[in-house]
């Protein structure tokens, strides 16, 4: 029996591609809530419209996926997140920009919304209020020598902004909570009513370290909802793009996470190496970070004859000086001694809340979209998918190590193989509204993208779920127990998006 | 690591520093005032501010430390808090939910003291101008010396405007006041 089927659900929408999704009743989202609390379903997305939640769900036994939508018709929905608290950021999301109640939601707080956007539930029903800021009631912390340390929302380095309040016993930290919600930027809000170029760019600048696979995924969702068929040089461009994206965001974050633990040469060496890797992409395709260069129907930079040799140039640069990174950094005690054992992240969290990206594969959660979901090209390449069990910043850095290579041998079969042809097909016009989704590996994970399309081509809704929801909460899960002078290094090793998340 | 070290010294990489740009430094003629000037000499302490960007503008500004680059070669440098700082480099749309830690930071920082706006969002909101939870460009919220456009900046782009607010000589009318 498919998903659907076993909740119980209505026929499917007929428009909904590549995932079937259809309405279920207040007992099919129930079911599908204990599947997701007994672990035989994963989460992959929890979104809403006006007076409908949809809920993507995967069956990592068979592969399939499927979005469930429930009806809200008076305002109110069962709370996933009383049986799968994975959901329990998102909810509260629901609930701040739709007004739909997650009744039996254990968190009565607010999430994005601190009170200062001058309107309420502004997806929703979008009443005006006078912005007041209510205080923010953190967990209660009780208990004797403890003591809090908050920190935020701006930060001493070059970093995003977000709260941490730590509770500390001595310099061992007891409990993290989180708040995030400062750069909510409205995105979904300025995607209602525009067209697919202004959509997609919105996309691309959700979260500016991953702009490549925002886009990527956007318009993967836009071209199975709209039947598009890209070219085939456009789907490989894409994936070359994408993997150069990893592989300066991997160099970046391995430099930075050896600087945390005042490694600072290593710091040194990836910067060069990243900083070649962002001068390819602009030598390559005009933009160092390679923004809006994916359209929906294909790509807008093409590569030609010089731009294969900066690139096969860059790739034997970052062969011959990442093996030589890596045995630095795997004989340097005092790195070691700092990254092994530190932010253990369980094993069985990493799965509950299907946490994506190294963070999870590190954590023995083998799950890559590329491989996983093998959405063209990657369904005709050649590379391995690393896992590890040990869940330490150690293993996460391993991880990021081993998919750099990976990433390269990726660019190179891309390179051997590259047809000619044209970048980009034409988006055609439907007469009906259509639905589509993806989700593609970003660096830091999988990202999510679910549209209804209009007949005119106008965005009606798009939801975008950054993996960074479902690895910030298991943040606090493995900063327990760790020092607070540890905790730049752990959060570097996470290094979750602030942007993606608060959308 | 011999080797690393050795290696990563042969040849330089760091780059000739590009020219200060000409329409940067027509908006800083109006914008900086020479007492200010003599007093710093040819140094600045930075401190980045992001008030809502989507962290693509935070990455060029990480680079401008990389060795290509090298900001500290410049006398600039970037600090830890607003109250060591004559500089905030601000970032993104201002949102609502940053406003009030932008200006708490811009009054946390002590006189004289410039803002630089980077990044097309920071002049204007760029492409979340109009959302329900943005106020605007950085100047909505805390006067603004300096806007290096870009989407984000290059690190090349970050430099020449930094380095014409190190140039720069001709007074601000309307920094008098807070001298
Ligand atoms: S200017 Fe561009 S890179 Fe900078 S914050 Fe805005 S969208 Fe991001």
């Amino acid at each position: 029996m498919t998903i659907l089927e076993r909740c119980g659900a209505q026929a499917p929408t007929q428009e909904s591609r590549p995932w079937p999704r259809a309405v279920v009743d207040a007992d099919g989202w129930r079911f599908a809530a204990s599947q997701l609390a007994e672990g035989l379903w994963e989460l992959l997305a929890l979104w809403a419209e006006a007076y409908v939640v949809h809920s993507a769900v995967r069956d990592p036994a068979s592969g399939e996926i499927a979005v469930l939508s429930l009806p809200c018709a008076h305002g109110g929905y069962t709370a996933l997140a009383q049986w799968h608290p994975p959901a329990m950021r998102l909810e509260r999301t629901i609930r701040d920009l739709f007004g739909l109640e997650p009744i039996g939601l254990p968190d009565a707080r607010p999430w994005l919304d601190h009170g200062r956007w001058g309107v309420k539930h502004p997806l929703g029903t979008a009443q005006s209020t006078a912005p007041e800021p209510p205080g923010y009631q953190f967990l209660p912390a009780e208990g004797e020598g403890l003591h809090q340390i908050g920190v935020g929302p701006v930060h001493a380095g070059i970093i995003e902004p977000g709260f941490f309040l730590f509770t500390a016993n001595g310099e061992t930290i007891v409990r993290l909570e989180e708040r995030l919600g400062y750069v909510h930027k409205g995105i979904e809000g300025l995607m209602v009513d525009s067209d697919l170029d202004r959509a997609i760019q919105l996309a691309g600048r959700t979260s500016g370290d991953s702009t490549v696979a925002y886009a990527y995924a956007f318009a993967a969702a836009a071209e199975a909802a709209l039947e598009i068929d890209v070219p085939p040089r456009a789907i490989l461009l894409r994936a070359l793009m994408a993997e150069l994206e990893r592989i300066a965001n991997h160099l970046g974050d391995f430099g930075a996470i050896c600087n945390d633990a005042s490694f600072a040469v290593m710091h040194a060496q990836c910067g060069i190496l990243r900083e070649r890797v962002l001068r390819a992409a602009n030598a390559c395709f005009g933009h160092r970070l390679m923004r809006d260069r994916i359209v929906v129907g294909g790509v807008t930079a093409d590569l030609n004859k010089d731009g294969r040799a900066v690139l096969r140039g860059l790739l034997g640069e970052i062969t011959r000086r990442l093996p030589r990174l890596a045995e630095l950094y795997d004989k340097t005690a005092s790195l070691q001694d700092r990254t092994v054992g530190a932010g253990v992240l369980n094993p069985a969290l990493a799965s509950q809340y299907a946490c994506g990206g190294y963070i999870g594969r590190a954590s023995g959660r083998n799950f890559d979209a590329r491989k996983v979901i093998r959405y063209a090209p990657y369904d005709q390449l050649v590379f391995e998918v690393p896992v590890l069990a040990q869940g330490d910043v150690n293993a996460r850095v391993w991880i990021r190590i081993r998919e750099i290579e990976q990433s390269v041998a990726i660019i190179r079969q891309i390179l051997d193989r590259l047809p000619e042809g044209e970048l980009r097909a034409a988006v055609s016009q439907t007469d009906t509204s259509r639905e589509g989704a993806a989700a593609v590996e970003g660096f830091r994970g999988d990202i999510f993208v679910w549209m209804r399309i209009s007949a005119v081509g106008a965005i009606e809704r798009c939801h975008l779920r950054d993996p960074s929801w479902f690895q910030w909460p298991l943040l606090e899960a493995a900063i327990g127990g760790n020092i607070v002078a540890d905790f730049p290094l752990c959060n570097k090793s996470f290094n979750c998006s602030y942007s993606g998340h608060d959308l | 690591m011999r080797n690393i070290l050795l290696e990563s010294f042969r040849g330089a990489l760091t780059e000739a520093p590009p020219d200060a740009d000409g329409a940067m430094l027509a908006e800083l003629a109006n914008s900086l005032n020479e007492r200010a000037r003599e007093r710093l000499g040819r140094s600045l302490s930075i401190r980045q501010v992001d008030a809502g960007s989507c962290n693509g503008c935070e990455l060029e500004i990480h680079a401008l430390n990389n060795a290509f680059y090298d900001l500290e070669r410049f006398g600039l440098r970037f600090v830890a808090s607003p109250r060591h700082a004559d500089v905030l480099l601000v970032t993104g749309p201002v949102t609502k939910n940053m406003r009030e830690a932008l200006e708490r930071t811009w009054a946390a920082t002590p006189d004289p003291k410039w803002v630089v706006a980077v990044g097309d969002c920071a002049r204007d909101g760029g492409m979340f101008a109009g959302s329900y939870a943005v106020v605007g460009g950085v100047s909505a919220v805390i006067p603004v010396d300096l806007h290096i456009r870009g989407c984000p900046p290059t690190p090349t782009q970050l430099l020449q405007g930094l380095i014409a607010l190190l140039q720069d000589k001709k007074p601000r009318n309307n920094c008098e006041a807070a001298l």
